[in-house]
């Protein structure tokens, strides 16, 4: 929330340039089977122990389409605000790899499943509309292992065959943090639709980005090289960060831009050429001939489109209508899907506004403490809406209501069991405080003297010695008023 | 009963189901045949042992209610068998055994038919003498300097010759008619989508059909019965009721248009053969069809079509043979390029390369719209061509090649010469259309013609009853001298 204004530029000597960043995006599709083949998706097994005879591409095995893949890009293009092709064309990609059985990716080129689409990114500097200019469904292809024996390359073909959706941007970027913002926004919208888990270490969500720079004003963009299969937002800004300076010192230095793959080294924290453009595969894309074009019917798309959940844009509209939330607490309690359900559970048993600020505050930071999601929370919702209520009844205290939090955490507790057990419950009853205030000052005399001739910082000790008499329970509220009342008498 | 397997499929089926035969005796009589014919080299595989089990196992337990009861096939080995070699005629998968079983063959083992081995074709079906079959060519029983055709010439030699009563190929240009026309026997290419390609080694996946190769009309109706049918592992396979061609057979062709396409008199094409035509065309007449003169306007384009289509997707279809999961891989080469430059060099014949070389470079950037792009608008164009014509007609008629069977190495360093063979048989591949070969005469030298009927998508039934028709009054008959005895 600090930036009101955007500035991500990099300023040369012969300029200020702006960066143009475009985004391949690869998500894995949540399906139980292939694209292709009835092969188990489930991460983690053994190698080649999820391989059929189509995966590995045997004699006369022919490609079946999943139609849950199919109908799980659809709901994305829908998620993404996209046009859906009722017409598309699987193609295939030829180039020779040890991990690519057929010797050619299954894709779609000329006719994707999704057309053009839209993503609003909210940046501290306004919210911001990116284009999405395509989705399209495709094989993964499997994985080499070169680092297992000396002499040879070991293949892995689990991952050969599973789902992929390429989703495509404009280069409507500008800067690495409206990467990440991007990224985390396609991946809520995902996973809110239950379409791809977003799972970037399992490798659920990686990117090919394209960057190029301009002097700011040129209508024209720079010629753009593309990084190849970036794995973590964190490597994706850096690999930007020093892609786009790489390409303003060549300009600054009178040199022309090469259009050119390049590989982003995460230890060195550099990119590196791998093939230049003359060296660029001819991937002779052609129709599978194996696959009849994809027709969708209307309906198949109209239903689809009505059993879809409420995604966050709307969810967030709804929380500041609803709940009473700004913008920025709208933004954050939508965006995981487990956060906002969490959220409305407790709201709807508890204070609105202070719900948010308590889920906001010391429960994600506890959460984040301990390495755990909203839904493995030690604290129910159920409980935690109790906590929030307790608070704002006036039952317990701000600060007391932090050591019950903490009790809750370790022990699972409902709130209203720990404050009883404990007797924490706020002394809010007058005549208990005020008896118990003039007990303390007619055994400070002194100190009441010394206030009432001008020392008035002693307020503080006369608090204080509240709250130990009360062991912290007295209503700070009241005891403010309660002191000022006989002080002055 | 000695010449019991010189007989046709559904003479030796009544035989072995009023059991005036046994399974076990037709298959010895088969094994006898086929270890005396090995000059023709139409065997790549045989299965003897496995065959003679199979037919005790029905002699024990007679099924006679199936299409295929008892009956031992040999077939192309082009098809994916469980447990048996599977070599597509290639070096490359020389020592490939598919823990698989295509489902054309299932379906004729779930007819009551067992398999008796794999027959010689020309490497990944490419060819048209079965020359370029990386297990030496096969010989046409029609006499021993003669190509059998190709690409399913192991399939047409083993026929003509009794070493199997039935037999199946696969056509993609005219495998299946142009060695069933050099034979003298009958052979179908069915509508694209009739059969599934679920376990068939691909060539040109848009173009490939397996179908029957037979004796008969008869034969070839219940051999198509027993293997046709939708498969929903073959995304291309059309789903519909499956036909009873064989009880529907009928030789009543009386009223039905036959369509002549005037295209199909071509350049240079032999007397013989417009002769052979003429004689077709009368025959139909004198049966009581109406001959309609037609145009197909398209039909010179699509050989070249054809050689831009099927070698396009067949460089891609090839590619999966790299030597990193399966088949011949070269020892040679001291890294994964290398290992693929041998691996495909060592394993693919000249043909098979010349084709991925084309088909290479029809899909390159630069050349495709030039190539493909235009290549698959003229299909369309020819495919139209069909679909006009049979708005006027029930079926057409034309020559199966334009010449007889040649010599053996006539054509090998002339490949265009040697594609010009298939100019009557591809067009019907790139329509996606039934054609039937037909046994209908002799040249000069006797050596047999054939004559094509072409249908109508899923028409098979009708062409079948043209042709059944047509072969009882052709009076052709197969005179073979079994000079390799």
């Amino acid at each position: 929330m600090s930036k009101e204004k955007f500035d991500y530029f990099i300023n040369g000597e012969k300029g200020k340039y702006e960066v143009v960043i475009g985004l391949e995006v690869h998500a894995q599709v949540l399906s139980n089977s292939k694209l292709f083949s009835g092969s188990s998706t489930k991460f983690g097994a053994d190698p080649n122990k999820q391989v059929s005879l189509i995966d590995s591409a045997f004699p006369g095995m022919l490609p079946v389409i999943n139609e849950e893949c199919v109908k799980q890009a659809i709901r994305t293009g829908l998620g993404l605000n996209a046009k859906i092709n009722n017409y598309s064309v699987f193609d295939r990609k030829n180039y020779f790899y040890a991990d690519l059985p057929q010797g050619y990716q299954i894709s779609q080129y000329k006719n994707p499943i999704v057309g053009e689409g839209k993503v609003l990114l909210d940046m501290p500097y306004g919210s911001k509309e990116i284009g999405i200019e395509r989705l399209h469904l495709e094989q993964d292809a499997g994985k080499s292992i070169h680092d297992m024996d000396p002499s040879s390359t070991y293949v892995d073909l689990n991952r050969s065959g599973i789902a992929l959706m390429e989703i495509v941007s404009k280069p409507h970027l500008r800067s690495p943090d409206e990467v990440n913002a991007y990224i985390k926004k396609l991946r809520t919208i995902m996973r809110y639709l239950g379409t791809c888990d977003g799972n970037m270490q399992e490798g659920s969500l990686r990117a090919d980005v394209n960057v190029s720079v301009r002097k700011v004003g040129d209508k024209n963009f720079g010629t753009r090289c593309e990084i190849k299969n970036v794995n973590s937002i964190k490597f994706m800004q850096m690999a930007i960060e020093y892609e786009a300076n790489r390409q303003v010192e060549l300009l600054e230095d009178g040199k022309e831009i090469d259009q050119e793959t390049r590989l982003f080294d995460t230890k060195k924290n550099e990119t590196r050429s791998m093939r230049s453009k003359e060296d660029a595969h001819d991937y002779r894309y052609f129709p599978d001939p194996d696959l009849l074009p994809l027709k969708l019917e209307q309906k198949l798309i109209d239903d689809l489109k009505k059993s879809l959940p409420e995604l966050p844009d709307n969810k967030k509209e709804r929380f500041i209508q609803e709940y009473g939330l700004n913008s920025y607490e709208a933004n954050v309690l939508v965006s995981e899907k487990e956060i906002s359900n969490y959220y409305e559970e407790v709201a709807k048993l508890s204070d609105k506004k202070l719900a948010a600020t308590w889920m906001m505050g010391d429960l994600f930071a506890m959460l984040n403490d301990k390495g755990l999601n909203i839904s493995n929370s030690p604290i129910s919702a159920k409980n935690f809406a109790e906590l929030v209520q307790s608070i704002k009844s006036g039952e317990i205290s701000g600060r007391i209501a932090k050591e019950v939090f903490e009790i809750m955490v370790e022990s699972g507790d409902n709130p209203k069991k720990i404050i009883e057990s404990k007797g924490m419950k706020q002394q809010s009853d007058p005549k208990e405080l005020e008896k118990m205030i003039n007990e303390i000052l007619s055994k400070n005399k002194d100190k009441v003297d010394q206030y009432k001739a001008g020392k008035e910082k002693l307020f503080g000790f006369f608090v204080g010695q509240v709250m130990k008499l009360s062991g912290g329970k007295a209503n700070p509220q009241l005891t403010n008023e309660i002191l000022k009342k006989l002080l002055k008498g | 009963m000695s010449n019991i397997t010189n007989q046709s499929l559904s003479e030796i089926l009544k035989s072995i189901k009023s059991k005036k035969i046994s399974s076990l005796e037709l298959t010895q009589a088969y094994i006898k045949n086929i270890e005396n014919a090995k000059k023709l080299n139409a065997f790549v595989t045989t299965t003897f042992d496995q065959a003679l089990e199979n037919a005790k196992k029905f002699d024990n337990k007679p099924n006679n209610e199936q299409l295929l009861s008892g009956v031992p096939l040999a077939v192309k080995d082009l098809f994916c068998t469980e447990n048996v070699k599977t070599t597509a005629g290639s070096n490359i998968l020389n020592n490939f055994i598919p823990s698989y079983e295509s489902t054309v063959t299932k379906n004729l083992w779930n007819n009551g038919a067992f398999l008796l081995g794999k027959l010689n074709c020309d490497e990944f079906a490419m060819g048209s003498s079965n020359e370029t079959s990386f297990f030496g060519n096969v010989i046409n029983p029609i006499g021993d300097h003669l190509v059998p055709g190709g690409s399913s010439g192991g399939s047409s030699s083993a026929l003509v010759a009794d070493l199997t009563p039935a037999t199946i190929g696969t056509d993609t240009g005219g495998s299946i008619r142009q060695p069933a026309s050099f034979t003298g026997t009958v052979g179908l290419k069915p509508t694209y989508g009739l059969c599934s390609r679920w376990g068939i080694v691909a060539f040109a996946s848009s173009l490939d059909q397996a179908g029957p190769m037979t004796k008969t009309v008869n034969d070839c109706s219940i051999m198509l019965e027993a293997m046709s049918g939708f498969d929903d592992k073959d995304s291309t396979s059309i789903n519909k009721k499956k036909e009873t061609y064989s009880k529907n057979l009928k030789d009543n062709i009386k009223g039905l248009k036959i369509g002549i396409p005037k295209e199909y008199r071509v350049d240079n094409m032999p007397k013989e053969i417009d002769e052979l035509w003429e004689k077709g065309k009368k025959i139909l007449k004198d049966l009581g069809a109406q001959l309609i003169d037609i145009s197909l306007p398209h039909t010179k384009y699509a050989l070249p079509t054809y050689y831009i289509v099927a070698p396009a997707e067949a460089s891609s279809n090839l590619a999966r043979y790299d030597g990193v999961r399966y088949g011949y891989r070269s020892q040679k080469g001291k890294d994964l390029i290398e290992m693929y430059e041998n691996t495909r060099s060592e394993g693919f014949g000249d043909e098979v390369k010349r084709r991925i070389l084309i088909g290479t470079y029809v899909l390159s950037s630069g050349y495709y719209d030039a190539y493909y792009l235009k290549a698959q608008k003229v299909r369309q164009l020819i495919k139209k061509d069909f679909d006009d014509s049979f708005t006027k007609v029930d079926a057409i008629l034309t020559p199966s090649t334009p010449s007889s069977a040649f010599k053996i190495g006539e054509k090998t360093n002339d490949p265009v010469s040697m594609y010009l063979n298939d100019i009557f048989t591809v067009p019907v591949n790139l329509a996606g259309l039934p054609a039937l070969s037909l046994p209908a005469g002799l040249d000069k030298q006797g050596y047999p013609l054939g004559l094509q009927l072409i249908g109508k998508a899923l028409d098979e039934q009708k062409i079948l009853n043209i042709g059944y028709a047509f072969e009882k009054n052709c009076g052709y008959k197969n005179e073979i001298k079994k000079w390799w005895l």
